[in-house]
């Protein structure tokens, strides 16, 4: 019974890594704004400045 | 990608906006325009290869119509700058606009990708529910360059007096994201170590497992008790000394209970305590309160003067054109004000035809002419041409600014009511107490240490968290369905506010009626084609505003060619194609019939000296005010107060009937004293109202909503603003409100039966920790469900969803 004592030390530090990991992307601001992340995401990488003309491949 | 295979020529709509072209004359290859400012943004983009903007959205752009080439020479004025700069270094500046243009996906995608039309900015980043953007660029280049690359693709940021809007918001949410991750992790975790407790395994077979996991529970336990549950405690400590018992007096007994209890149980007699009751009530609660702050970032309920004013005002300088900002302004500038602007101090009339719309500032619904050498006050609009104006005060000594200085400003406006949830657990607590002394002395006759724990038992049980979730989750929800109907109010307390409402004041200009939109009624012998079409000539030439309504009116085409002339106060003489016309007020139109009217809004009109009849000029009502008037004089006392004169009256007795009170010539200061007097009489008042010149009002009033046509146009300081769009469904918000509370009594009896059950086993002394921790989370989530999805279904029978 008494490797219940390690497995409950290893889920106590998983979870406190997760929690540490939350408290993480709380403080850079990953909860200031929930929505302009969402749309940004969809954005569709360019070329940058040369104009290459394969960029239209499809949506 | 190239979106230019759509067939947008077909209804000639602008590539750029999205605009009824008039014709295809503007155009760039096969893409029309509306105007030459749209094509120029298009243009821009278009050699930056930024086209992108335009496949992420149809026609995304904001359209640049009868745009000036704006001046930012003020942006360099330090005192400006600190407004908008967040942070700076040697190397770079980083700066916060306000944009409350930005609706789509593609203003997202252009914004951000400013650093393609400029090498100086460095990087740009956009929160689309603050509407705010910031940009970092290196010190080559200048707020004053930023902002206008900003205006020239047509998202000028908003410039005005405003104060900073500090970030202190944003901490606090933080801080309320930490608690409530901690709460969720503690009680997680201490629900799996209490998992033996829930098996029922006895002590002997856990080999000691049982000690140690109770206590890993108490120490996952403290951050939950001093940190997250910290503000109950403190709330209720604080109300406490005001000798007051809101709802967080018996929440924090409860905490404070569950905890002791557990502590004792656990220490002294090795039992499994209440801790998962704890970090799970804490939990809860938290998550209670997070959907109670819902707030509206992009609007702003606290807004002055200083807000409508503009940053920056054109002047004249040696001959040249330069913008100061106005705070500098001092007397004996000559400040030039364009089409649409505004007069930011009391200035005299120098050069051009000043016709100065007021109707924001004292209510007043038509324009006001002004002749040269005429004093005009601060706040009204310049519509019309570029006017040319001479300051002869500053800005703090204006008409305007002085009207703010009022004490109703200054005060904090604070709710004096206490809201049913605290006035229930008021009740609750003192119960709850007695109930508990009663019966734990009488256990005291049989056995002392039952008696103690039927004592803290019965605290545990009745802590009354689906009492406090059932208030932040029924107004919470429909804040949220109101703010999916364009009614967006300051916070949750108003929802129960709205309920108590006896009287309801509105303002007339701009409220009930449609600002810069008139009703023209004709009456007299029939207009021909022919006789339209001198009239329309006729009033073509003059800038009157009643003129260019009269204009607007009639069909047909006109000429620009004639005699013509126009008597200030008096009407309009023309000489058209031999014919002569006139138009105005009675004695000028027809001297023998002498019936002079003095009300504003009618105009005679007359053809070769034979009188033909009369135009009325009537404020536009919105559409549906008859169907919401007949719903709230049903149940509201209706009061109307107007800056405007009385000619009015006849239509809003149509609406209101003539039980309603109707007053005109009401000066801000009148206003606000009209709704004091009310409430001294102990009415609860809803004011509602849209311009400065209600503000006093809308501060002094119980609930002051503000409308407005755009939620992003200004509005004054307020508890709540209304789209315009809306305005029709304003009785079913009242109704809503009401509804919500019913809802939130109905979950409060709820509560009371799931306590009954629970108090039934704590008195008798058969309460385990497993039993707390069943029902604590069912009553709860129950309680939620209820009020959600109560809330949800009434608005969906009532079309609010």
């Amino acid at each position: 019974m008494s490797v219940i004592i390690i497995l409950i030390g290893f889920s106590l530090l998983v979870a406190i890594i997760f929690l540490i990991l939350f408290i993480r992307a709380v403080r850079s601001g990953q909860f200031d704004d929930k929505y302009t992340p969402s749309i940004r995401i969809l954005f569709d990488d360019e070329p940058k400045k040369d104009k290459d003309k394969q960029h239209g491949s499809s949506k | 990608m190239n979106s230019t295979e759509k067939s947008i020529s077909e209804n000639l709509i602008c590539y750029h906006c999205g605009d009824e072209c008039p014709d295809d004359k503007i155009h760039i290859d096969d893409k029309i325009f509306c105007c030459n400012g749209c094509k120029s943004v298009f243009s821009i983009l278009n050699n930056n290869d930024m086209c992108t903007y335009y496949s992420i959205s149809d026609a995304p752009g904001i359209t640049k119509k009868d745009e000036n080439k704006r001046n930012y020479d003020f942006l360099d004025d330090t005192d400006i700058k600190t407004k908008f700069i967040d942070f700076n270094d040697e190397k770079i500046s980083k700066a916060i606009f306000s944009i409350p243009q930005m609706h789509c996906s593609s203003c997202i995608w252009i914004l951000e990708n400013l650093n393609r039309l400029d090498n100086d900015i460095l990087a740009s980043q956009v929160n689309f529910l603050q509407k705010s953007l910031s940009v970092t660029y290196n010190n080559n280049s200048s707020l004053k360059k930023i902002v206008t690359i900003l205006d020239s693709i047509g998202y000028e940021p908003l410039l005005n007096l405003e104060e900073k809007r500090d970030s202190k918001n944003n901490k606090e949410f933080r801080k309320q994201y930490y608690k409530i991750g901690i709460a969720g992790f503690c009680f997680g975790n201490i629900m799996l170590l209490s998992f033996p407790e829930y098996l029922s395994i006895s002590p002997q077979d856990s080999h000691g497992l049982n000690t140690l996991f109770n206590y890993l529970n108490i120490i996952l336990s403290i951050p939950v008790f001093f940190y997250s549950g910290s503000e109950y405690l403190i709330s209720a400590y604080k109300s406490l000394r005001n000798k007051i018992v809101n709802i967080d007096v018996p929440i924090a007994l409860g905490i404070i209970v569950l905890f002791l209890r557990s502590l004792v149980e656990i220490v002294f007699f090795s039992n499994a305590g209440y801790l998962d009751s704890m970090t799970g009530l804490i939990f809860f609660l938290l998550i209670g309160k997070l959907f109670q702050t819902k707030t509206y970032d992009a609007l702003n309920f606290e807004r002055n003067y200083k807000s409508y004013f503009p940053l920056g005002i054109t002047i004249k300088k040696n001959d040249g054109e330069t913008t100061i900002p106005v705070e500098k302004i001092v007397v004996g500038n000559r400040l030039i004000i364009r089409n649409g602007e505004l007069i930011p101090v009391d200035a005299v009339l120098i050069k051009g035809n000043g016709t100065i719309d007021y109707s924001f500032v004292t209510g007043e619904a038509l324009p006001i002419k002004k002749e040269q050498g005429e004093v005009i006050y601060a706040g009204g609009k310049q519509t019309g041409g570029a006017i040319e104006v001479e300051s002869i005060k500053e800005i703090s000594q204006s008409y305007l600014t002085r009207l703010w200085n009022n004490k109703i400003f200054s005060k904090q406006k604070e709710m004096n009511s206490i809201s049913l949830a605290n006035i229930v657990s008021k009740y609750f607590t003192f119960i709850i107490l007695g109930l508990a002394i009663f019966s734990s002395g009488i256990w005291m006759l049989y056995n002392t240490n039952t008696a103690l724990n039927v004592f803290t038992a019965i605290l545990i049980v009745a802590c009354p968290c689906a009492l406090a979730l059932s208030t932040p989750f029924t107004s919470g929800n429909a804040l949220r369905i109101m703010g999916r109907n364009n009614f967006y109010l300051r916070n949750v307390d108003l929802i129960e506010e709205l309920t108590k409402v006896t009287d309801i004041v509105f303002d007339k200009t701009g409220t009930l009626t449609v600002s810069g939109k008139a009703n023209i009624n004709y009456e007299g012998i029939e207009l021909t084609p022919k006789k339209k079409h001198l009239i329309k000539s006729a009033v073509r030439n003059s800038t009157h505003p009643l003129s260019k309504m009269i204009f607007d009116y009639l069909d047909g085409d006109y000429v620009i060619t004639g005699k013509f002339n126009e008597i200030a106060g008096e009407g309009i003489f023309a000489e058209i194609n031999g014919s002569t016309i006139k138009l105005g007020s009675l004695i000028h139109v027809d001297k023998e019939k002498f019936e002079f009217s003095r009300e504003s809004s009618i105009v005679h009109c007359s053809i070769n000296e034979e009188y033909i009849g009369k135009f009325t000029i009537h404020n536009f009502y919105r559409e549906k005010l008859t169907d919401l008037a007949q719903e709230l004089k049903e149940k509201y006392y209706i009061h109307v107060l107007s800056g405007d004169n009385k000619s009015e009256l006849k239509n809003l007795k149509k609406f209101f009937g003539n039980d309603s009170k109707y007053l005109f010539g009401q000066s801000p200061q009148d206003k606000l004293d009209y709704i004091a007097a009310l409430q001294n009489t102990g009415k609860k008042v809803l004011m509602m109202g849209d311009g400065l010149n209600d503000a006093g009002a809308l501060r002094q009033s119980d609930i002051g909503i503000s409308i407005s046509e755009d939620k992003s146009n200004f509005s004054p300081s307020c508890d709540g603003i209304l789209e315009a769009k809306s305005f029709d469904l304003f009785t079913k918000f009242l109704n809503f409100a009401a509804y919500s509370k019913k809802i939130i009594i109905a979950s409060f009896i709820i509560s009371f039966v799931y306590n009954f059950f629970g108090l039934y086993f704590a008195i008798s002394g058969n309460l385990t920790p497993i039993l707390a921790a069943i029902l604590m989370p069912i009553s709860s989530i129950s309680i939620v469900i209820f009020t959600t999805t109560g809330t949800n279904l009434y608005a969906k029978r009532r079309g609010l969803i």
